[in-house]
């Protein structure tokens, strides 16, 4: 028979899980992220490839793809094509510029022309998850409710071995999975132009709201464009996210989101 | 060829085009309220893995009607395939774009919004809205998801026209029905009372 973990708390117990974090009075952003430039956090972008040689990405530590075998079963292998669309070096451009130095890697789930689709997704998120990536940014959903349980079971794992997951809320009145989860981040667009002006959302599931219109992007070819979307104010937390991360590795998803709610600029942290 | 066959055939292709008419109605009221060059609507030909001009309004109208690309390249092949809308500026520093567009009608737009046409969990195609005189604000967005569920309710129903003339040519899911409906009309008379009792009882089956 299996033995079960304990899930209880004995009494002379309580010492086992004693928290690391001093916590200040007043949680401020100086405190949450001051003089952090994301060093030692390890940032997934699962997105369609990140170019590491654009001047805004300044190099990724490494790049996956995931494809699909003859028998139509996923699997990962080094990429070799890089970015196919510019979608995910914009992405890791805007994480870089909030996290200089945070290691970035991609997981790419589109194939050249786009193939793939299926269940890419999904491996391509167990993967990021199984190498315990701090950060996950996921600029993407998808509206397939035969994949949501799954997806939501990935999510709650990522949640709860301390990776955490930061999605693109859909821009149109869509269910789409899996930024509705509410063991992740959940990410919607404001028309501020300040980037690290983020709003603390009331009515779930969008919890957060970044910068996500008119921001400078890098694209393919080494260059640059005006993009907006909530796929470009998703990778805007996952840099805060990255910053408070290298600076207060102790915290838990749970945590990490208490401090995003009390550094947003709608409850009084932009201190 | 049957009058059966023949009144269907005219049934379909007159739906086609008042179809036509109502993605083209779309593309026009989409590029009017944003003050846009151009708006079109793509469709995925999914066999092909291409996507087509079904509507063209504005600047190019008159090349790109029709033409099609493979479906797994440019703004476009992104909106289809991540099903989310992308709003690129100075969308001609995209190489790969611009290559697109010297290969296409040499119209070359600066801004490009594109949103995908969902229809339950399937993406039917892509509407596009070409250089806006306004600047993008997040109720433009909105706006255009509103546009977008109207217009894969249109393309929904061309393409379902389009089943059924690919049925009475044979082919296409309906192609049973059709060749049925054409071996009844061919029917003598004396011989049409037993079909008919027998296609009702297939549908009583049918129907349980």
């Amino acid at each position: 028979m299996t033995e079960l973990p304990a899930w209880s708390l004995p009494a002379d117990a309580v010492g086992r899980i004693a928290l690391a974090t001093d916590w200040p009075a007043e949680v401020t952003r100086e405190w949450a992220w001051g003089d952090s430039t994301g060093k030692g956090v390890r940032v997934c972008i699962i997105d369609s490839g990140v170019d590491g040689s654009h001047r805004l990405v300044g190099g990724i530590e490494s790049a996956v793809a995931v494809s699909k075998d003859e028998d139509g079963a996923a699997f990962v292998a080094e990429d070799l094509d890089g970015d196919v669309c510019g979608h995910g070096t914009a992405c890791a451009g805007i994480v870089r510029s909030l996290a200089p130095e945070a290691e970035i890697h991609s997981v790419r789930v589109l194939g050249p022309g786009f193939t793939g689709g299926g269940n890419i997704l999904l491996f391509g998120l167990r993967y990021a998850i199984e190498q315990g990536f701090d950060v996950v940014n996921l600029s993407l959903s998808t509206t397939k409710k035969d994949y949501a349980s799954v997806l939501h079971e990935l999510a709650d794992s990522a949640y709860f071995q301390r990776t955490v997951l930061v999605a693109s809320a859909h821009n149109m009145p869509v269910e789409s999975y899996p930024w509705r989860f509410s063991s992740v981040i959940s990410v919607g667009s404001h028309e501020e132009d300040d980037p690290i002006a983020l709003y603390y959302n009331p009515n779930p599931p969008v919890e957060a709201v970044a910068k996500g219109v008119d921001v400078e992007v890098a694209w393919l070819g080494g260059e640059t464009l005006s993009a907006s979307g909530n796929s470009f104010a998703t990778p805007h937390v996952t840099g805060i996210c990255a910053l408070i991360r290298s600076k207060h590795p102790e915290l838990t998803p749970f945590q990490l989101k208490s401090v995003l709610h009390l550094t947003s600029s709608n409850v009084g942290g932009t201190r | 060829m049957s009058e059966i066959n023949a009144a269907v055939a005219a049934a379909a292709l007159g739906s086609e085009e008042r179809f036509r008419e109502l993605l083209r109605s779309v593309v026009e009221v989409a590029r009017s309220i944003f003050a846009a060059k151009a708006s079109s609507i793509l469709l995925l030909d999914e066999e092909a893995n291409e996507l087509v001009f079904e509507a063209v309004v504005g600047e190019g109208e008159e090349g790109l009607l029709g033409q099609r690309f493979p479906a797994g390249t440019g703004g476009a092949g992104w909106v289809l395939a991540t099903r989310t809308p992308l709003v690129i500026e100075d969308v001609a520093r995209d190489p790969r774009f611009a290559k697109d567009v010297a290969e296409g009608t040499g119209y070359v737009p600066q801004g490009l919004m594109a949103v995908p046409l969902l229809h339950d969990e399937r993406a039917l195609g892509v509407l596009e809205v070409l250089d806006r005189q306004s600047h993008f604000t997040l109720q433009e967005m909105e706006l255009l998801g509103l546009f977008a569920s109207q217009a894969a309710i249109a393309l929904d129903l061309l393409q379902r026209a389009r089943d059924a003339e690919a049925a009475l040519a044979g082919d296409g899911r309906f192609g049973a029905v059709a060749r049925l409906t054409v071996a009844f009309s061919k029917l003598d008379e004396e011989a049409q009372p037993e079909a008919e009792r027998l296609l009702e009882a297939l549908a009583t089956v049918l129907k349980s």
